[in-house]
């Protein structure tokens, strides 16, 4: 079996900080990370190939080249081999051209019986890069996966996230599954796979390579632009209430009462 | 659009690196010069000290262009679960009047499902114009390839300027699809949508990293002009008894080899459904919860009691269900759901900035917290420094 798996060298949204002054995000010393949801869809991926050892997981990712560190450690949890798409050509991509760069590179790749990728990344939540990639080379796609039930001959039955529950979805394969965290629980590196990690290329492309025109490419091919970006309006701050436990308390069920909220 | 650097004018000062939001610009023999990341936001322009001015936007090449003047009227997607349209849907029926009042042209719902004919009128009386309609077994529940291929041709045939999805995840599976399917742009997850009164184009608001920055968006030369919108986020129309509107009814028909999944089974939760978007009252819990001798579960049972009390429900803060104190259904934030009751009590939640994103629009907002610096003061409306499993008990007395 061959297994491709999407993945997104990510800041850690939990380390960023707004300068209060200038609106603008601090990135100084904030990590970079494997994508959360990525790390479920590798995992995913390689209990696959735990059951069966025959299979091959390629990693691909689109950005720039110090996404190597991340593709590494992809490699290093276990993964066979690498790709990065890095060119100054897909810079400023939106969702809808990062899905043509994404899968022209899984063409080229190509013979795969399952896609993986993470439902979204924490830097910009949108969850449409896996759905889209999965049109554009005319496969289907489960969103929202949180568990591999069965792999049969020709499909997967899948159980698909709901907000009040699931669904059970067989889908044909090849195919696009997009992973929430409750699929699994992402493994640790282990040290003899740090050392082979290593020992394995990483493999970078760029336009050409993908057989991609510039123009298809990053911004040139961006339907959405960004008009402004700025730091959420704060809040006015409002009234601290001050004195005893029942003090405060009452004051707060009788400001509360005035209000007719409760 | 595209951001250019004027190397001739650029002195290397390095303003521009520290404004750029995305990392992108990186100074080079003391030139800026930008890098791959950029997405032409524009913060550095402003950022370039006025007397050197060397950064600018300047407009491209046209090419390939859609004819955008064929583009008309908003279209709002009504997602239904077992003929109950979805509360978002709504909502965005009542978003969508207001946008297509000010474009100047009419609001259509798209609506698909098998024989849920009397959901037709009921969207009439939230405020359609139009209703498309496609009924076919093959659409009795939400299906990625069934739903695709019939909205899409219906897109075609009749060209929207605008579409409008809840952020669900149905919304969020199919708005996807289509977009690449019509070859246009999606703004997922917005909060806040705006017509340019000037060239009547739709302003997508939408949070990014985390809620730590707001980034608004254009689709200027694509149509159907697509978002996904958060759910809880805009106001529902009030239904008007008896109106109507035209309907179009939309053909359908499923080849072998055109729905390639297929749903076996639909499991409800089978814990209580939280139903947070709709709660008056939420009372969330965070990490706060675990303090001395207290467990988290008991501080959960705590935040039941008030919940209960006030008719209300009980939410968690994502560092909550990370660590696996309460399911994931129950949070709260830009990962979570985003709520607006009328009074929302934070207890034990320090207020992280993605936490906020998802309940700063809440009428009332009540914190409770030991720590006296914590960011949840900056946005509460009253802010109670103390001991929460003191405090809720004694809040629940004086209530009664």
């Amino acid at each position: 079996m061959k297994i491709i798996v999407c993945a997104k060298q990510v800041p850690d949204t939990n380390e960023v900080k707004i300068d209060p002054v200038k609106g603008t995000l601090i990135r100084d010393g904030v990590p970079s990370i494997l994508n959360p949801d990525d790390a479920n869809a590798l995992e995913a991926a390689l209990a696959l190939k735990d059951r069966y050892p025959d299979t091959t997981i390629s990693v691909v990712s689109m950005g720039p080249p110090q996404a190597n560190y991340m593709l590494r450690e992809c490699l290093a949890m276990g993964a066979d081999e690498a790709y990065l798409l890095s060119s100054r050509a897909f810079g400023g991509a939106d969702t809808c051209a990062t899905s043509t760069t994404i899968a022209a590179g899984i063409r080229k790749i190509a013979d795969y019986d399952i896609i993986f990728a993470g439902r979204q990344a924490i830097d910009g939540d949108t969850a449409q890069v896996g759905p889209q990639t999965a049109q554009r080379l005319g496969l289907p796609s489960v969103t929202y996966v949180q568990n591999i039930r069965e792999l049969k001959q020709g499909s997967v039955i899948v159980e698909r996230q709901l907000e009040d529950g699931y669904e059970v979805v067989e889908v044909q394969t090849p195919c696009v599954l997009t992973a929430v965290k409750e699929l699994n629980t992402p493994r640790y590196m282990s040290v003899e796979n740090i050392e082979e990690a290593y020992t394995k290329a990483i493999t970078t492309w760029n336009e050409v390579d993908v057989n991609l025109k510039p123009e298809d490419c990053g911004l040139k091919a961006s339907p959405t632009q960004i008009l402004r970006s700025f730091a959420p309006a704060p809040k006015g701050k409002g009234k601290l209430l001050a004195g005893s436990i029942a003090e405060v308390s009452a004051q707060l069920v009788a400001e509360l009462s005035e209000l007719h909220v409760i | 659009m595209a951001v250019k650097i004027n190397l001739e004018k650029c002195i290397g000062c390095g303003s521009c690196v520290k404004a750029c939001p995305f990392d992108a610009i990186t100074i080079i023999d003391k030139k800026a010069i930008i890098g791959p990341k950029c997405t032409n936001c524009g913060s550095c322009v402003d950022a370039c000290p006025a007397k050197v001015g060397a950064i600018s936007v300047v407009e491209e090449d046209k090419k390939g262009e859609v004819d955008i003047t064929l583009y008309h009227d908003v279209w709002v997607f009504m997602e239904q679960r077992d003929g109950v349209l979805a509360n978002v849907s709504v909502e965005l029926l009542g978003e969508g009047k207001r946008l297509a009042g000010e474009i100047g042209c009419k609001l259509a719902a798209v609506l698909c499902g098998d024989g849920v004919d009397n959901l037709v009128d009921e969207i009439f009386e939230y405020g359609a114009d139009k209703v498309y309609y496609a009924s076919a077994p093959e659409l009795k529940s939400y299906n990625t390839d069934a739903y695709n291929k019939t909205i899409y041709e219906a897109i075609l045939k009749y060209k929207p300027e605008v579409l409008l999805l809840g952020a669900t995840h149905v919304g969020r599976d199919l708005g996807p699809c289509l977009a690449v399917q019509c070859g246009t742009g999606l703004t997922a997850d917005c909060t806040k949508l705006d017509i340019d009164p000037e060239d009547k184009k739709l302003q997508q608001t939408r949070p990014a990293f985390g809620g730590n920055l707001m980034a608004t968006i254009l689709i200027p030369k694509h149509r159907p002009q697509m978002s996904t919108v958060r759910p809880g986020v805009m106001e529902k129309p009030v239904k008007v008894a008896g109106a109507k509107g035209e309907l179009i009814t939309l053909s359908t028909s499923f080849k072998d080899g055109d729905i390639r999944t297929k749903v076996l089974e639909i499991v409800k939760g089978l814990t209580e459904k939280v139903s947070l978007t709709d709660a008056k009252y939420i009372i969330s819990g965070g990490h706060g919860l675990q303090s001395g001798e207290h467990t988290p579960e008991e501080g959960f049972e705590l935040l039941k009691k008030l919940a209960d009390r006030l008719g209300g429900v009980v939410g968690a803060s994502r560092a909550a269900v990370d660590a696996g104190w309460i399911e994931h259904s129950h949070q709260v934030g830009q990962t979570g759901t985003t709520v607006k009751p009328t009074i929302y009590f934070a207890c034990g939640i320090s207020g992280a900035i993605q936490h906020l994103a998802g309940m700063q629009n809440s009428g009332y907002i009540v914190a409770i917290n030991k720590n006296e610096n914590a960011p949840i003061f900056d946005i509460a409306d009253y802010g109670i420094v103390g001991d929460l499993y003191k405090v809720i008990p004694e809040i629940l007395s004086v209530l009664g």
